[in-house]
């Protein structure tokens, strides 16, 4: 992680051509898992995969993220942990509603 | 230690960022407008999970019909190339701007804004052809009624910002156009407003995996 750009203009042009192409391609895979139907596991599994990819491109080369310094990164990934431990607890609480609502109002 | 140590940085009494201000403060409303979306993908999910009506098949719902022949999801699908182009337009602007061609890197950001007002015209497309189906935020032919609230609250908070990005990067660009930033050769604020930019298309990569393909 270098803390100044080697290139006194940012990264090169061909890089964001390069990261251009690859968004496209991941995104046609995305649009290739609803289009073949794929079911269950397999179809969560590709769907989160792709869309991590997609985000840690566009944050790390587009938003420059891989050339900043640390404090930086570390205070704009740091916070957003939290949002997972919100779904974690939102997931076992829509699910005990799920329950709720099965028993009681069918 | 290390000159890039989180502990150097963070120890003494000065700037701990050493990144233009405007840009520290662009992460920081970043920061917080991701807690915005997160917390609407998390209610988005909660109530999903939660209802015990089918949810509508996003692939039947968002499908069109050309030449004949059924789509699942294509409109969505060319929306998102779109929203990627937009984002490989604004990267290349920054690029121009730090070497200071201000024309080429204007003309970059009115293209980042035009790919953008045509998402938002494709929004206004799907939006529309919805709510002639009968879609409702309380209620919807299609099976659970929490599929409206969902659909309009995250859709239209996201087009918003991309409205947001169209004015916001069409200003920029005008002023760089015009040479407000020759003087002092100052082009942060290219980066700045492509870092809202790519944001957007962020934030569009979570809600189509998340909304639309789930």
């Amino acid at each position: 992680m270098e803390p100044v750009l080697e290139h006194p203009h940012g990264p090169p042009i061909g890089l964001y051509l390069k990261v251009w192409g690859l968004l496209f391609v991941l995104s046609t895979l995305s649009y290739l898992v609803d289009f073949f139907h794929l079911q269950g596991q397999l179809r969560w599994t590709l769907i989160l995969a792709l869309m991590i990819a997609k985000a840690g491109l566009i944050v790390a080369i587009f938003m420059h993220l891989r050339w900043e310094r640390r404090a930086l990164i570390a205070v704009i990934l740091i916070p957003p942990l939290a949002l997972m431990v919100l779904v974690a607890m939102m997931f076992v609480e829509a699910d005990y509603t799920f329950l709720t609502r099965m028993a009681f109002f069918r | 230690m290390r000159e890039s140590s989180i502990v150097a940085d963070w120890s003494a009494d000065k700037a701990a960022f050493r990144v233009p201000w405007g840009k520290a403060m662009m992460w920081i409303f970043l920061l917080s407008d991701t807690f915005i979306f997160g917390s609407f993908l998390t209610g988005y999910m909660t109530v999903r999970i939660s209802t015990t009506a089918a949810w509508p098949n996003p692939s039947d719902v968002f499908s069109l019909v050309i030449n004949g022949t059924k789509l699942p999801l294509i409109l969505i699908a060319i929306m998102t190339f779109i929203l990627i182009s937009s984002s490989g337009t604004m990267a290349m602007a920054v690029n121009y701007a730090y070497r200071r061609e201000r024309k080429t890197a204007a003309r970059l950001m009115l293209a980042t804004a035009a790919f953008g007002a045509m998402f938002v015209s494709m929004q206004a497309f799907e939006w529309s052809k919805l709510i002639a189906e009968g879609v409702r935020p309380w209620s919807n032919p299609m099976g659970a009624a929490q599929f409206g609230s969902c659909f309009f609250m995250i859709t239209g908070f996201h087009g918003l910002h991309v409205t947001a990005g169209v004015i916001y990067l069409s200003v920029i660009a005008r002023r760089v156009l015009r040479g407000d930033y020759e003087a002092r050769g100052n082009y942060d604020i290219v980066e700045i407003a492509g870092l809202y930019w790519h944001f957007v298309d962020l934030v569009w990569v979570f809600i189509f995996a998340l909304f639309y393909l789930w």
